[in-house]
């Protein structure tokens, strides 16, 4: 008896510390407990490429983002920079410099140390015009080298030969290469490395050994020990194994798939809100197309693109085509963009009748439930949209809808991507188009090649020799103010301004901002879908799997 | 005529009255867009559902049909009298004749037709309304589409021009433009009359291919092609049968169509 109340005692007294060292093992050591298995999703397409200084397409991105090292990244949940490989930088005061203080004792998967002869090496060869870099493209600012200077192992500056505004957030496109190790690019400094390439089937990354990062307890990221790409550019192919459970992710999916997806299985439907990208539409204001002359006068008229704009009811839009899952769009940055989005500024509301008195101030004149303009000439314009692309296609025809109750004949045209491409950058045959804005920069240098008036890619007149407009001349003057400053706020203003002059003369037409859609299995802990590109995988070296699906594979 | 071609010619005929009628069998029109019903089921409004953008299902088959039917057959009129005269006379005249007018259709039938038709396509003026880029379309298929059937009549016309009584007529006197048109060109109606109906379904189809690149008929004018490009990412076909109608009359037709051909049509 006494026996027994003794050890009862004892349990008693003890009973606290266990349950608490049993909570702490359960609760801490979960990730660890969860860590290895393989995590799998598709690609769209086969990577072009596994040089990191030159990617350009989406798949090459994801490899690169999930094995490069950079300095420095931006946080894709709160859009903030953080330290990588860089423990801290600094940007000089004029904006033409950039000192990295790096961190110690990281080394390559392949083992070789990593240093800042290796960020002067990369960044030499990121320059290097031979290269043809994309990614080096965003940091010639001006003409002239661009120069490093290794102060110490662990430190080193670059200097730009002009002011680079927005310069630190460039730095999370870079991903540091060896100046040393045999292997070359396939020394890396990112959470995974490639294991295995099979054109047309796979690429395998493993769990890069070396890899530098460590959770808050001390163990060693990442938790998984491979993630498996599937090269897959059926999308219908990609929806039916994610429902087999053969892949954990698909990283963008259309709102069509969400839906059937969210009516099934909610818990796997992730709608992280409106994106960077956006749709719109412009005319052709170019005045060497061969089009008539009295249409490129609507076409430039103020008035008539408003008009225009004003007649497109966007609700509509985004409800029918995307299901609700997309916003109105107000301009050239999406609400999304924190930082970059001018507050001020409103989705223009879909007012048929306001439409109509401006384009009354105009001349234009309904006759038999026509549009006539004041020549006499019936308003007809076609819209040249790329084939292929539903959702566009279904805009088109709305937008034809639209305006077909202003008396307005719109002529759906759809085109394969190269002959539009030819047509609205080297012809300009064209009278409207409509086309979409992948963006996937947050700063507004990354939008210099659509508004100054001497771009490429200023769509609705490009390559102009001197502003044709007042407006145009400011917003070249705002564009270039804004990235010759480092001065976030004056950068701030400026880009606010150009984005008002955007609204007040409609260039383009915005329509809808598409929300960023994604579907994570249940398998998958951790995940933390974003708008920014990774969405569903941007923090993939905490991603762990449960046990039934380690096991399983 | 047995049962299984009066059957189809029942069919052929019933879908051409029924689209004909559709002015008054879905009198929404294909065009009008209920935007508070989009991707709606079946309703006593709407009988096959909506699209994509609210617009009457049943509506946009009715019209689409229409268009198919009505210019399909007018594609196969075009290339089957361009395959005639190429052909036919081709081995009618025989000689160097015939080989060079078989080189050209080998050439032309070796040629990538979708990649022909998407640039050929591309080339046309944007400004066209839908009607007129439904015809367009058409004619380019009819315009194209007459190689395959040049070289069957090419052989036939050259079998023809050795047999005994196109022999027999030349030494009666006969020659020329009477000699062809008197003997030869009614002796070569079966060929002319299956080239045609083979023709049809083939180019239903091509506009079909089109349409499901997004390359066919403009918006928003229906046709066969655009119906059938709502199939795309149609997983589960329990969860939507309605939306299969198309295909099914599509397959319907088409099998009417090759039942039309006597068996002396077949063999030729």
């Amino acid at each position: 008896m006494t026996g027994r109340r003794a050890f009862l005692r004892l349990l008693f007294c003890f009973a606290p510390l266990c349950l608490a060292l049993v909570f702490l093992t359960l609760t801490s050591g979960a990730a660890f407990s969860q860590s290895g298995g393989e995590l799998r999703f598709c690609l769209r397409s086969e990577p072009k490429t596994f040089d990191p200084l030159l990617v350009d397409d989406d798949s090459s991105l994801s490899i690169r983002y999930l094995t490069g090292g950079v300095l420095l990244r931006v946080n894709r949940h709160t859009q903030d920079l953080e330290p990588e490989l860089a423990e801290s930088w600094k940007v000089s005061d004029d904006g033409k410099q950039i000192t990295f203080k790096l961190r110690r004792g990281i080394t390559f998967s392949d083992g070789s140390p990593f240093s800042s002869e290796d960020v002067a090496f990369t960044i030499q060869r990121l320059m290097d015009p031979a290269l043809h870099s994309s990614t080096g493209d965003a940091f010639r600012s001006s003409s002239g080298a661009v120069s490093t200077k290794i102060i110490a192992p662990d430190q080193i500056s670059i200097t730009f030969p002009a002011p680079l505004a927005g310069l630190e957030r460039l730095f999370d496109q870079v991903a540091i290469m060896s100046a040393h190790s045999p292997k070359k690019e396939a020394a890396v400094l990112g959470p995974f490395m490639v294991a295995e390439y099979k054109a047309g089937s796979s690429v395998l990354l493993r769990r890069n050994p070396n890899y530098w990062k460590k959770d808050s307890q001390g163990r060693r990221l990442p938790y998984l020990d491979s993630i498996r790409l599937d090269i897959q550019s059926n999308r219908d192919v990609e929806m039916l194994r994610f429902k087999r459970g053969e892949l954990d992710l698909i990283n963008v999916i259309d709102s069509d798939y969400f839906d059937r997806l969210a009516a099934t299985s909610p818990q796997l439907a992730h709608d992280a809100g409106p994106s960077l990208d956006s749709d719109f539409m412009w005319f052709n204001q170019v005045a060497s197309a061969p089009i008539p002359e009295y249409k490129r006068a609507w076409f430039r008229s103020t008035n008539f693109r408003r008009a225009i704009s004003q007649a497109i009811n966007r609700e509509d839009l985004s409800r029918v085509v995307f299901n609700g899952h997309a916003q109105p769009a107000v301009g050239p940055v999406s609400p999304a963009n924190k930082f970059w989005f001018n507050n001020k500024l409103k989705a223009e509301p879909y007012r048929p009748a306001a439409a109509l008195q401006r384009l009354q101030a105009d001349g234009f004149h309904l006759q038999n439930g026509a549009l006539f303009d004041k020549g006499g000439n019936p308003v007809e314009f076609s819209i040249v949209t790329n084939a292929g692309s539903k959702p566009r296609e279904r805009m088109a025809v709305m937008v034809q809808e639209d305006l077909g109750k202003l008396g307005i004949k719109v002529n759906v045209v759809t085109l394969d991507f190269p002959s539009l491409i030819e047509r609205i950058s080297q012809k300009f045959n064209y009278e409207a188009a409509m086309l979409g804005f992948r963006n996937v920069d947050l700063d507004p240098n990354g939008q210099m090649n659509i508004w100054l008036s001497s771009a490429e890619d200023h769509a609705w007149n490009p390559q102009q020799k001197s502003p044709e407009t007042a407006w145009e001349a400011e917003i070249d003057r705002l564009m270039r103010a804004q990235a010759s400053t480092a001065d976030p706020k004056k950068r701030k203003e400026s880009f606010d301004r150009v984005q008002e002059i955007a609204a007040e003369q409609a260039p383009f037409i915005y329509l809808v901002n598409q929300n960023a859609l994604s579907a994570i299995s249940s398998a998958v802990q951790g995940a933390n879908p974003g708008i920014l590109s990774p969405q569903t995988f941007w923090n993939a070296e905490r991603l762990t799997l449960n046990s039934t699906t380690r096991a399983s594979r | 005529m047995n049962a299984a071609r009066k059957l189809a010619c029942v069919v052929v005929l019933a879908v051409c009255a029924v689209s004909l009628a559709a002015n008054w069998l879905a009198p929404a029109g294909y065009a009008r867009q209920f935007r508070e019903a989009p991707s709606a089921p079946p309703s006593h409004q709407h009988l096959l559902g909506t699209d994509e953008v609210g617009r009457d299902r049943f509506a946009r088959i009715l019209y689409g049909t229409r268009i198919s039917l009505l210019l399909a057959p007018a594609a196969a009129f075009v290339s089957t009298v361009l395959a005639a005269l190429v052909g036919g006379l081709a081995g009618y005249v025989g000689g160097i004749w015939l080989r060079l007018a078989r080189g050209f259709t080998d050439l032309f039938l070796s040629l990538p037709w979708l990649f022909l038709l998407i640039t050929v396509r591309a080339l046309l003026p944007l400004n066209v309304s839908p009607l007129v880029s439904v015809l367009i379309t058409f004619l380019i298929l009819g315009l194209l589409g007459w190689a395959a059937s040049a070289r069957v009549l090419s052989t036939s016309a050259d079998a023809l021009r050795n047999s005994d009584f196109v022999l027999q007529a030349r030494a009666s006197g006969l020659h020329g433009p009477r000699l062809f048109f008197v003997h030869v060109l009614p002796n070569l109606k079966p060929v002319l009359y299956a080239q045609f109906w083979i023709s049809i379904p083939v180019f239903i189809l091509a506009e079909a291919n089109l349409g499901i690149l997004g390359l066919g008929v403009a918006e928003p004018l229906p046709s066969w092609g655009s119906l059938l490009r709502e199939l795309e990412g149609l997983i589960s076909f329990r969860e939507e049968p309605w939306r299969l109608v198309p295909l099914l009359l599509l397959i319907v037709v088409m099998t009417s169509f090759q039942l039309l051909l006597s068996n002396e049509e077949v063999t030729a």
